[in-house]
């Protein structure tokens, strides 16, 4: 299961003098659904086109099963795109599209000695050109998985973003490519049709069991649908790992803030399963940081316990309660710092209570470059707000106040 | 609601239509006249138009102008496509120079590109001369030393004064078009050339049909330039038309004048019709993917 396809040694990209790719090093499992998550800017697309071959690294090595494939163009990579919009033919129909890919003449072999440059210099390639009954096979067989039996002869500019999205997936994997790139393939399609095409491409890939790279700013979207997650920002990887290890494990406050809600206050590491917080100590789970080392310490707002005043280990000021159906979100103000807590306790706003943390709901990190910069719940890039994420809208809330340790 | 004009606004537009149109009206009403006159109306008949099917000066003119109109409308919308791709794929510092150079010949005078081309012409023609001069002398062969102008050198002329137009009407086509297209085609196992033909070629297709036809009509059209570029051999209609209204006045002339703006004014229409035409459907889509965006 967990062959490498394909290795980043080194990768670097620059545009006119602006580095989007700093000496990045990734590899790429086989049937593994892999997800680059980032807000824009972050590299993520550059990442996928260099993969794709639509771009050369300015420096550093490309590797597919173990060949360096810098120099080969698109057209000879096993490798195929979804577009962010689509891009299909406007001038075919949706089964031409689909066939497209086949109808054209490729190299012999199953491509070895198509990537395997050394050999191939030079030397013309006996060409093959699929039947027509295979293609008509193939291209059927590919609208079904699809669920756009029936739509051959349409038109793509009649169809639903929904369908015209399913046909640029049947177009790319008509191929039998080896890995399927993604690029925000889903960005246009509304909340709804997104959930849908969700399960979709996760059950597209089981069935086809190829690998899928898959790139996305919205961290719910890859949490949902990844066996593995790579957060990027500015050029450079932050973490990698599982959903579950990128949302409770985070690296720096970067990820912590990033990938779902997090209030991530200072504190100092005072001995092994020992942090202080707001001049309190507590337990935790974490150690190996040195004694009385700085540290960043997230607290997921769904781990904090609300208790009455005189059992608080800390008490604060309720400023803001906002009702998200299954829970209430409350602003809670300690010591001039606001904390985002989900309870299903009603708490009236210019209401004290006291909060108790579990020893497991403390994750502490080490400083990065990172630290001070995120701090409470409200600071989700302004990309989300542009996606229009409702969920996300009401939880703006002035980042005015830092807790100075 | 609009603002209903005013009288005197009204009455300027009209004036400037009758200035703008009387010329040809009076031009088209006395092809139809049945007596010499260019002043007294004295009936109506076709003879004007049945003579000018059997006056074989015309009749070859008309085969000279459909021939280079045909050719070079052709062998301009290829090279004005591949030049608009090549402009599109440049980076944006070289393109616009580029086609700012490109559109210097719309604005430059018939004559000085006429005369331009006649010099530069003469001018090749006697090095050329020169040159196959050498080479009998050398190899003893017996290839021509003096060259004119002719139907060669005004085939040449018109294909580089359409080739401007091909490229403006083909650019906005390419600029429209999904930048992704291009790479789908690649990833999809297209060789760069064979995605242009296949992928980017039928998109842009509106976009060429356009530009042929405006090459077509300009070629059609053309006095000033073929007039410096034809040499004494050939004779476009426009020319026959010029030098008929220098000898004896005929109303043939009204004739094929009036077959001439009638076939200019339909292609043009017809240009005019297809750009709305693509416009309307080019927005439609634009909605079409904003509403599957909401």
């Amino acid at each position: 299961m967990s062959k490498e396809l394909i290795r980043l040694k080194d990768v670097s990209m620059t545009f006119d003098g602006e580095t989007v790719l700093d000496n990045m090093n990734i590899y790429f499992n086989d049937k593994e659904f892999l997800t680059l998550l980032g807000p824009s800017g972050c590299g993520k697309t550059t990442t996928l086109r260099i993969i794709g071959g639509f771009l050369v690294p300015t420096s550093g090595d490309v590797f597919f099963d173990g060949v360096r494939i810098n120099d080969v163009p698109p057209y000879q990579r096993q490798v195929n795109t979804v577009f962010q919009k689509y891009a299909l033919f406007p001038h075919l129909n949706v089964y031409d599209n689909v066939a497209f890919g086949l109808r054209i003449p490729k190299a012999a072999s199953d491509g070895e000695d198509v990537i395997d440059q050394s050999s191939s210099k030079k030397k013309k390639q006996k060409k093959v050109k699929l039947s027509k009954d295979e293609i008509d096979q193939r291209v059927r067989e590919m609208l079904e998985v699809v669920s756009l039996k029936g739509f051959e002869k349409r038109t793509v500019s009649s169809l639903s973003g929904g369908q015209q999205q399913r046909v640029a997936i049947a177009r790319a994997l008509v191929n039998r490519p080896k890995v399927l790139l993604l690029d925000e393939p889903l960005g246009a399609l509304d909340l709804r049709l997104r959930k849908d095409m969700q399960q979709e491409l996760k059950r597209i890939q089981k069935q086809m069991g190829i690998t899928f790279i898959y790139v996305t700013h919205d961290q719910e979207e890859a949490l949902a649908m990844s066996d593995t997650v790579v957060v990027m920002n500015n050029g450079k990887i932050q973490q990698i790992g599982t959903p579950e290890d990128i949302y409770n494990e985070p690296k720096n406050a970067f990820v912590a803030d990033f990938i779902g809600e997090s209030n991530i206050v200072d504190g100092i590491m005072r001995e092994d399963y020992v942090v202080e917080i707001f001049g309190r100590r507590f337990r935790c789970v974490d150690k190996g940081f040195e004694k009385d080392e700085p540290v960043d310490v997230v607290i997921r707002p769904e781990d904090v316990d609300i208790v009455d005043l005189s059992q608080g280990a800390l008490t604060g000021l309720v400023t803001s309660v906002t009702f998200k159906g299954m829970h209430y979100d409350i602003i809670v103000d300690f010591k001039g710092f606001k904390w985002l807590i989900e309870t299903t306790d009603f708490c009236p706003v210019g209401s004290r209570i006291g909060i108790k943390l579990d020893p497991d709901s403390f994750h502490v990190m080490k400083k990065s470059e990172y630290s001070g910069m995120y701090g409470d719940y409200s600071s989700y890039s302004a990309e989300y707000d542009e996606i229009g994420d409702v969920e996300y809208q009401e939880e703006e809330a002035p980042q005015e106040e830092y807790y100075e340790g | 609601m609009k603002e209903r004009p005013s009288f005197g606004g009204r009455a300027l537009t009209i004036l400037t239509f009758i200035f703008l149109y009387a010329p040809i009206v009076v031009l088209i009403v006395f092809s139809f006249n049945s007596s010499n006159s260019r002043t007294v109306w004295s009936g109506f008949t076709f003879d004007w138009y049945v003579e000018l099917f059997e006056d074989s000066l015309i009749m070859s003119s008309l085969s000279t102008t459909l021939a280079v109109s045909v050719i070079s409308a052709l062998i301009a919308t290829v090279a004005g496509t591949a030049a608009a791709i090549g402009f599109f794929n440049m980076k944006k510092r070289m393109r616009g120079p580029l086609l700012a150079v490109n559109n210097i010949p719309l604005i430059n005078a018939d004559i000085i590109t006429g005369v331009s081309m006649c010099l530069l012409f003469v001018a090749a023609f006697g090095i050329l001369g020169n040159f196959t001069g050498w080479l009998n002398s050398v190899f003893g062969l017996d290839l021509p030393t003096r060259f004119t102008l002719g139907f060669g050198t005004l085939l040449i002329a018109h294909i580089t004064f359409n080739i401007p137009y091909v490229i403006l009407s083909v650019m906005p086509k390419l600029q429209q078009m999904d930048k992704n297209l291009m790479d789908a085609a690649l990833d999809l196992g297209c060789s760069p050339l064979s995605a242009i033909w296949k992928v980017v070629i039928p998109d842009i297709m509106p976009g060429i049909v356009n530009g042929a036809i405006i090459a077509f009509t300009m070629s059609i059209d053309d006095f000033v330039i073929s007039f410096f570029t034809a040499g004494s051999t050939s004779q476009t209609l426009a020319m026959a038309i010029y030098t008929m209204t220098k000898k004896r006045v005929s109303p043939k002339i009204n004739a094929i004048s009036t077959l001439l703006f009638t076939t200019v004014l339909i292609l043009l229409v017809i240009v005019n019709i297809r750009s709305s035409r693509q416009e309307k459907k080019y927005n439609a889509s634009l909605k079409a993917k904003k509403s599957v965006a909401r």
